[in-house]
């Protein structure tokens, strides 16, 4: 439960409860994702994948297959026209449009398993099964690399021949698997170090995790006669959709539709494209609409897990605790193609702590597996493993309380990060301080029990986004969102628009629009949504009441200025006139004799996001015969800004943290010798579900709201992933008596480190 | 003169070894223009893939923020998210 500061008492909706407006839906059944459209005349699309992890396509013949009688449409790399290529802003970073498109239909090349190949249209499933086996694929199989750390040694087979290293100068002679080399840094590391009376340090592995979303990639698509298409689909962005369909198809975007559907999961997984183009190619050749809907198999084999990761930490400092220096290499998997979040890793990983001596160097690695996809706080959290299980180790060495040297050291206001922005509005210290006063920090523990502790940052971002809020004829109002809801989006737009307008949170509902029927909005993603989303729809309800002000000194007959708006009311402040108040029902049934009807909607870009950070306590034990941990307490505290609905709130922090435990014990792309993946499955793939897991107490801090905001929200959804690894790692090492530095710390590993109690 | 620094080994690259800067520039737009005409393809790289953080707070394709005569202007790799 929450028990952070209670909001403002003049806020009325912020910062209350209500009742999901999706949750009917989906615990009936009702919610209509991906996968549940049907068409007329709509045929079932299957992808050939590859069964290598690195072959040269010799030759594809599709003939056999388009001669079967069923099957309409038969399509290769070849269908695709990405023309120059460019890139488009996508969950990470930019996407290199070439490098989405081999992504979603080979050429050439394939470059792990489960690489499409070729993808067909049938009047059924069957005959669209029996149609990818008549499709014949001629491989000169290569040497294939899948380890990170390999993948950077001489002599390791190269993935991509046109591949230089990029931030290296001069230029490289030979190609290699490093796709770039990012070094950032400040201050004279080597004299701080030289001079410090401490140093700990220690070299750390993650492994590939994938986002784990329960609904896998889905949608229909359908080319129209007149050359307008639509696509229904699940994903983060319809918008992104849109332009990463049309660039790949060379296509204007208008004359592409994307209707979103209500979306199972998505955690950055669905920051791009994987079928869309391709379901469209299918339609474009025969006329006909055509849905693709990923196996579990297939979202583990060619759906972007995020990096797995090799690192080196070294922390210097003084016999008091001040961290003076810190150097650190990070080596990020990118699977496929080139882009893991290995910058974002170097930017995060001392984010939290006022560091005078930096030097950081991160290394964008690919090799074959499937291309890394963007991941709650992409690149954090593995970078946050490292560098928070190496406090720990100082914490220990020095014998201090693992907080009280983190406050020693957290960032405050004023100081500078490492990538440039100065530290604003950050309520750290506050959520550090919240956390040692709860009463898990101060309970004991019992005999063969540990507690871990470990902090987490994420940025957060703005950007731009689209929002419109229309009063109905009855005094209720409808919110249209620019951007799909999944983590509660229509809720906090709704509330925020009855909070401007002064509505109960009853009378207004909120609708996510297709990409012509709002203005254009980045995807739902880097916790923007409620910040920059909710300024839109703030400024829109804004516009709204300023309307209903006019309308009402117009009825009046009096000045503007002498008009009052509260809770939902105007009120006539000029005492010359005997003008009763008008309540937002009543200007709204004469809004046809006022002006028409009363809407608004407002595009922006919005600045000014504010960071936030966790601070989370694990309390676990082992079982010495068979190494499993028990998670028997969890506490996640947060720097939130303030909480538009805290509720959900605190489901993003008990998610992230499940999501994070879950990395940090169990979950693994496990490869054999031929690079081929062996458990593509959630059988074989071992999440957390409720049973493995207590309740994970909340803490939300809003000590700091955001002034940028009108509510004052920062981002919330992904910090939280961010420090499980380490807070289960520090009491899984606590436990055993030795530094545990490679995840995730499956049974088999905590009992061969051999000091299991 | 705003002052113009990176952390990014791409300026470094296209400045010929600098990390940083000094640019009479009053917007970003004309910030970037004038990196464009010093160093030829440095502001199209900016615009294209950099966020700026300006006095400390980032932006984001932020072509209209105003500069002060004294701000500090530090080019990052774009941020996003999952």
């Amino acid at each position: 439960m929450s028990d952070g500061n209670q909001p403002p008492s003049s806020l009325k909706v912020v910062g209350t409860r209500p009742i999901r407006p999706d949750g009917v839906d989906k615990v009936t059944g009702r919610a209509q994702f991906g996968a549940d459209f049907h068409l007329p005349g709509m045929l079932t699309g299957r992808i050939k994948r590859s069964p290598h992890a690195h072959a040269r396509i010799v030759k594809i013949d599709t003939s056999a297959a388009e001669k079967l009688p069923g099957v309409k449409a038969v399509v290769t790399g070849a269908d695709l026209d990405v023309g120059a290529g460019g890139d488009i802003e996508a969950g990470e970073h930019a996407a290199a449009m070439k490098d989405v498109a081999a992504n979603c239909l080979a050429s050439g090349k394939v470059f792990y398993q489960g690489h499409a190949v070729a993808a067909v249209a049938a009047t059924s499933p069957e005959i669209a099964a029996d149609a990818l086996d008549l499709i014949e694929v001629i491989y000169e199989v290569l040497p294939h690399v899948v380890d990170v750390d390999e993948a950077m040694a001489p002599g390791a087979p190269v993935l991509h021949d046109d591949m230089f290293t990029k931030g290296v100068t001069p230029k490289p002679a030979k190609a290699s698997n490093v796709a770039q080399k990012h070094v950032m840094g400040r201050g004279d590391v080597a004299g701080a170090f030289a001079a410090a009376a401490v140093v700990v340090e220690g070299r750390y592995t993650t492994a590939a995790v994938h986002q784990g979303y329960i609904e896998p990639h889905a949608c229909v698509a359908a080319w129209g006669a007149d050359g307008q298409s639509t696509i229904w689909c699940s994903s983060q962005g319809q918008f992104l959709v849109r332009a990463m369909t049309a660039r790949i198809l060379n296509m204007p975007l208008s004359d592409i539709k994307v209707i979103p559907a209500e979306i199972g999961g998505g955690f950055g997984g669905k920051t791009t494209v994987y079928l869309e183009p391709v379901a469209l190619a299918l339609s474009r050749k025969c006329g006909r609409p055509v849905k693709l809907v990923m196996s579990r198999e297939e979202v583990f084999l060619a759906s972007g897990p995020t990096s797995g990761s090799s690192m080196d930490v070294r922390l210097a400092a003084t016999k008091d605790g001040k961290i003076t220096a810190a150097e650190m290499t990070l080596r990020y998997q990118a699977g496929a193609f080139a882009g893991s979040p290995v910058n974002l890793g170097c930017m995060t990983a001392f984010a939290c702590y006022d560091v005078e001596h930096l030097a950081l160097v991160g290394y964008d690695v690919v090799s074959n597996r499937p291309k890394v996809a963007a991941y709650r706080a992409p690149g954090a959290p593995m970078a946050a493993f490292a560098v928070e299980s190496a406090i720990d180790d100082l914490a220990r060495k020095l014998k201090m309380d693992p907080i009280d040297l983190r406050i020693l050291n957290a960032v405050k206001d004023g100081a500078k990060t490492v990538y440039g922005a100065t530290v604003r509005y950050s309520a750290f210290i506050e959520t550090l301080q919240a956390v040692k006063a709860h009463p898990h920090y101060q309970s004991k523990l019992k005999a063969g029990q540990a507690r871990g502790v470990a902090a987490g940052f994420w940025f957060n971002i703005g950007g731009e986004s689209s929002a419109a809020v229309h009063v109905d004829e009855d005094g209720g109002a409808t919110v249209v969102s620019s951007n799909p809801d999944i983590g509660g989006s229509r809720a906090s737009m709704a509330m925020m628009a009855a909070e401007t307008l002064g509505l109960p949170i009853e009378r207004v509902r909120c609708t996510v629009a297709d990409t012509t029927s709002i203005g254009f909005s980045g995807s739902t993603g880097g916790s923007r949504v409620t910040f920059a989303t909710g300024m839109a729809v703030v400024e829109a309800a804004q516009k709204v009441v300023a309307d209903l002000k006019r309308r009402a000194a117009q009825t009046w007959e009096c000045d503007l200025a002498h008009v009052e708006w509260k809770d939902g009311v105007a009120t006539c402040l000029d005492p010359s006139k005997d003008a009763k108040p008008l309540s937002l029902k009543a200007l709204a049934g004469k809004s046809a004799k006022t002006g028409g009807p009363i809407a608004a909607e407002v595009s922006l870009n919005a600045q000014g996001a504010a960071a936030g950070y966790g601070v989370h306590v694990c309390d676990l034990e082992i079982d010495p015969e068979t190494g499993r941990t028990t998670i028997l307490r969890y506490t996640a505290a947060q720097d939130v800004g303030r909480a538009i609905h805290p509720a959900y709130v605190e489901g993003q922090l008990q998610g992230g943290a499940a999501q994070g435990v879950g990395w940090a014990l169990n979950e693994e792309y496990v490869y054999n010798a031929k690079g081929l993946l062996d458990n593509a499955s959630f059988l074989d793939y071992r999440m957390p579900v409720a049973s493995d897991l207590p309740m994970i107490d909340t803490i939300l801090v809003e000590a700091k709201p955001n002034p940028r905001h009108p509510y004052g929200a920062k981002g919330v959804g992904e910090v939280p992933i961010v420090p499980p690894l380490a807070a289960v790692a520090n009491a899984i090492s606590a436990v055993v008596g030795q530094r545990m530095t490679s995840l995730p710390l499956s049974p088999a590993k905590v009992l061969a480190a051999g000091k299991a109690p | 003169m705003a002052r113009v620094v990176s952390i990014s080994s791409k300026f470094r690259d296209l400045t010929g070894g600098l990390d940083g800067l000094d640019v009479d520039a009053r917007s970003v737009r004309e910030l970037l223009r004038l990196l464009e005409a010093r160093f030829p393809g440095l502001g199209e790289m900016v615009e294209a893939e950099m966020s700026l953080a300006i006095d400390g707070e980032i932006h984001q394709d932020a072509l209209m923020e105003p500069l002060g005569p004294a701000s500090e202007v530090v080019l990052i790799p774009r941020i996003s998210g999952g």
